[in-house]
Order: C-alpha cells, then structure tokens, then sequence
C-alpha cells in the first residue's frame, strides 16, 4: 500500500511487475527495459524520501503495514507470558503487557496494540486505552518493581479513548496516577515510541530513564489535524501544524526529550520490519545493559532528573 | 488536550449598564455591587465564575504573608512557533500585557489562618491557563520549595491542558509536575488539589487529579477530553451534569464540592490533619 507522496514510486514498481509478468509469459525480452526502470526507480526513490517532511512522516508513522506490538514480540521474545485485567474494572485491550524473555533478559513488556485485522483493531479500540488499560498497565509495572524486573514500554497510539465511559471511570485520574507512580520505580524502563506518540495517552505509560523513537514514529501534545482545526480553525492545514509542532524523532531529540533515534530503512518500517524489528530489540538491549548496572536510587533520580531538566527556565 | 474549548456555556456578554453584570452560565442579570460581593459566585445558578490568581490568593492566604516564588520564570518559546494568527512569541506578549502575569500560574508561600504553606494558583485569563515549559517549571520548583520546608503545597488548577504552542515540551510538564508530587509524598507532605472551572485535558490527566485531598468548586467543568470529542467519537448526546464538579464527586473523584466562600475555612479545616507531628 502506497502512500500519497509515494505515488511516483508505486507507477514504476508496477511498471516493473508488468514487464517481468510479460518476461515470463512470452519469448519477449525486457530485461534491458526493466533494469532502466530500476534504475529510475533508485533515484526516484532517493529523491522522494529525501524531502519527507513532517506529514509524511506522520502518514509512516499511522502505516497500515507498520509492525505493531505483537510483532515485536513475536520478533524478539522467546517467551511472552501475557497477564490480564486492572484487578478494578476489565481487561482493556488497548494496552497489553505480560512477563517476557527478551534475547535472555527477563523483562515486563507493556505497551499500546493498535490490531491489524479488522477485529483485532475494534477490539484494541485502534489502540486507544481505557482508565482500565493504564491501571492494568500500573499493576503490571509495579509488579515488575517487586520481581526487581527492568520495564520496556512501546508507544503507538493515536491517544487514550475519549468516551463517556472512559471519562466516568477517571481516565484524567487513571493517566496521572502513572506518571506520579512511574516517576518512582525502582527498577530501569526503556520507552520505545514506535509509531504514533499521541499525547496523554502516550506520556501515560512513557515515563522512562531512557526513551527511544524509531526515526519515522512522531510524538506530539495533539495530532496534526486537531492542532490545524483549533489554531489554524481548518483540518486541511494539519501538514502545517505538523511541521509547526515539531514531533519527529531528530525534533524530539533536539529538544532534549528523546535519548536515541533508531533508524528505519528506507520509506519506513514495513519495508523491512523484520530488520527494523532487530535494531530495536539491539537498541533495547545496549541500554538494558548499562540500566541494569544502576541502583534502585540512582535509577529513581535519573529519571526525576531528566523530565525535571525538560521546560528548565534559563535566565537569558 | 487544548488549552481552550467551548464549554458549551455562553459567552460573557458585556452589560451595558455599570449596574448589570450577566451570569456567564444562567445569563441572569445580578447586580454588579451583589456579584462582587458574593465573589462572582451567580446567586441564581451557583456558578462559580473564573476569577484571577491574585483575587483568588487575596481569598485564601492571611493579609501579609505572601511571599511569591518563582517570580522569574516566564513563558519560552522551545518550538519557534506560529499558527495562522502569527507567531506565539507576540501572543504570549499580549497575554503578559493583558493580565500583567508572566505565565499561567502566580506561585509562592503564605500562610492560612496561621499555617505556612506553598502554593501555585493558576489563572484561566494567560493563554487559557494552559500548562507550558515555564508553568510546569514554576509548580515543580514551588513544590520542591514546599518539601523543603514540609509545607503543605496546594494547587488550584483552572486550564484548558497544555500548551499547543510548546508542543512536546508541555506534555512532559505533566510527568515533570507529577514526579515533584511524589516526592512531596515520600516525604510526607501533604498536597491538596482543587479544581476549579475549567480544569481540563492534560492538567486533569497530571497534578490536578492527585491530590492527597481533590476539592472542586461548584459546578467547575473537570475532564479530560472535551465534550464535542467525546460526542463525535461515541455519536451520542451526552448528559448534561456530564465532566461537572458534581459529577466527579458522584464518580468518586473529587473529596468535597466546597463553596468560594466556604473555601479558606475549609483548607484549614485540611490541613489540621496534616500537620507534622
């Protein structure tokens, strides 16, 4: 599946498929023409994604095709013991979490799962969590806390669930319980934002010691289209609120929020997820390492340190 | 999570007499002498009007013993921004001049009926009392001043969430904000959280909720996401009481509906129990 800005791309990939399919039926010889083609289709290709500006990304970020959660774990756990339910309410789907091996470490995986199947997405609600989701998501992170296990939380959601039930239940409580609460785990957390940050609902479960950003995820206090409809009172203008917000990786790095970028091959994860889905489990694992080197203390510190430096008022 | 949206209430029109003031919820028309006197509380409807952070403090803290804190810190601008209506820079300029603040929050330490505490009092009028890099930076180092201390820190919130023009940066105030009350909790000292209208978006989802005590003033509109989301989203009407103070309480969010006029005593009433022994 194409995207917008990728249409000039699809027109030669599909040229090429035409005359390979009529290589093999007939006698006909195309390989002269076909070798051109991909050879435009490189610089084409190279042209295209060279100028990728913030929307786009956004449009990478939201991919129908992106690896999700499950992916994840299925690329890089050999064992994923899922646990269920807050212990209040449910056992929202938005967010899921459990005991994994993660290449030897044992770990707790919590994280947003968006669904890539029809039912999978209605039943995740496109990953949008409930109160229940960040309370399961609390309970599972303060069980980590007592078994002394490290914590990597993945972000991709587009933010938490905005509905009546979700409000009568407390999701402004449910969200502000895990920031004050994660700010004093005792144990390492890695955040990893792999696909869409979208505000509270992300920060609900991204307080971190360190946090990660695949180079096409996008992390933001609202999305384009809402920003564009109040400031710019006009939803078409959401490329220019995503430019104006700065939420790609390499912004969020300059502002000091995020600790590592970890790249994506070309026109974005799905083109390689399996690859993609390596370096990220690499990248965990690097810091895994130096995290579980540090106290319980210093761990607690580190963490209040680095969001209290984030909005640190300078004398000018 | 904007920092403005419609509530759904009137706008405040502007009597044209000096006599009139019009109740910005019920739109009766109240005597400007008994609006004042009544602290631009609608004797109809109980509306508790949005009042400044200096008027409220004057409510609060003993005559005398404000002392500000965090004075210096003033609205930045991380993202370079501009929207269609100019950059941010000349807005947060004419919210300065407006309200004569230097960001959403006025912070600093006084006393109640003679017990010390810190707080930070958020004004509705700077940018919609949203939560930016130097408000989340103000509350965090008023907080951290309390600890010192072991004064009880109170906040009285009134926003519509973050920032938009700060972007990124104004969502991690939620965690920053966050993370200095549960260092006010490890240390034992009490935090008190009062809402008032509107508190909203990302200050509802961070400090606002998490007081060892929430109070909310009458009928003040609390939620996290806004009405006309929630009724695109879910395409039903919702009801009326719906993300009110009343309804918290009845949802077992907030502790107490206490009145403007009620409210001094009542903080004090509090903060008995958490004096240190």
């Amino acid at each position: 599946m194409a995207l917008d800005f990728e249409k000039p791309l699809e027109e030669i990939e599909s040229r090429i498929a035409e005359l390979r399919r009529l290589n093999e039926k007939s006698d006909a010889d195309f390989d002269t023409e076909i070798a051109a083609l991909e050879k435009k289709l490189r610089s084409t290709s190279k042209r295209v994604y060279s100028r990728i500006g913030s929307w786009e990304t956004v449009q990478i970020a939201r991919h129908a095709e992106r690896p999700l959660l499950r992916d994840y774990i299925a690329g890089l756990c050999s064992e994923f013991l899922e646990l269920h339910g807050d212990r209040c309410f449910g056992d929202d789907q938005g967010i899921i979490g459990g005991f994994a091996t993660l290449r030897q470490h044992r770990v707790m995986i919590i994280g947003h799962q968006k669904g890539k199947t029809v039912e999978e997405k209605i039943k995740a609600n496109f990953g949008m969590a409930s109160p229940d989701g960040y309370r399961k998501a609390m309970r599972l992170m303060n069980l980590a806390a007592k078994y002394k296990l490290p914590i990597v939380s993945f972000i991709d959601t587009p933010g938490a669930y905005p509905g009546l039930e979700a409000e009568a239940r407390g999701q402004a409580e449910a969200i502000a319980r895990n920031l004050t609460e994660m700010s004093k785990l005792p144990v390492p957390v890695i955040v990893v934002v792999t696909g869409e940050g979208g505000s509270g609902g992300a920060i609900g479960i991204g307080v971190g010691n360190v946090v990660l950003m695949l180079s096409n995820a996008v992390y933001s206090v609202i999305s384009p289209e809402g920003c564009a409809a109040i400031l710019w009172r006009d939803k078409e203008k959401a490329p220019e609120a995503a430019a104006a917000l700065k939420i790609t990786a390499e912004d969020l790095t300059k502002l000091g929020i995020v600790d590592e970028i970890i790249p994506e091959p070309t026109g974005g994860a799905h083109r390689n997820a399996e690859g993609t889905i390596e370096t990220v489990g690499d990248t965990i694992v690097k810091h895994l390492r130096r995290l579980k080197r540090m106290s319980a203390r210093r761990l607690i510190d580190q963490r209040y340190d680095k969001y209290s430096k984030i909005g640190r008022f300078k004398k000018k | 999570m904007a920092w403005f949206r419609k509530s759904g209430r009137k706008r405040v029109e502007t009597a044209d007499s000096d006599l009139w003031t019009i109740c910005p919820s019920c739109s009766a028309h109240i005597y400007k002498q008994e609006w004042e006197d009544g602290l631009k509380v609608c004797p109809k409807c109980n509306y508790h009007a949005r009042i400044g952070c200096t008027e409220r403090r004057d409510l609060i803290i003993d005559k005398g013993t404000w002392r500000e804190y965090a004075a210096h810190v003033t609205t930045s601008d991380p993202l370079d921004f501009s929207d269609a209506k100019g950059p941010y820079k000349e807005k947060a300029a004419a919210a300065k001049a407006k309200t004569g603040l230097k960001e959403s929050v006025l912070t600093g330490d006084g006393k109640i009926g003679g017990i010390p505490v810190s707080m930070a009092i958020m004004d509705f009028r700077f940018l919609g009392g949203s939560l930016s890099g130097g408000c989340g930076e103000k509350i965090t180092l008023t907080a951290e001043h309390a600890g010192r201390h072991r004064w009880p820190f109170i906040i009285f919130s009134a926003s519509g969430g973050a920032r938009m023009h700060e972007g990124i940066v104004s969502l991690m105030q939620m965690a920053k904000t966050c993370a200095a009350i549960a260092r006010l909790n490890d240390l034992g000292v009490p935090f008190i959280s009062v809402l008032t209208d509107p508190t909203t978006g990302g200050v509802s989802a961070s400090y606002a909720m998490m007081g060892d005590i929430n109070i909310a003033e009458p009928r003040a509109l609390i939620g996290f996401a806004g009405r006309r989301v929630i009724e695109q989203t879910i395409k039903q009407k919702l009801p009326d009481d719906f993300q009110t103070a009343e309804y918290l309480l009845e949802h077992g969010f907030v502790d107490h509906i206490v009145s403007r006029k009620d409210m001094k005593e009542f903080l004090h009433r509090v903060l008995q129990y958490g004096k240190r022994r």
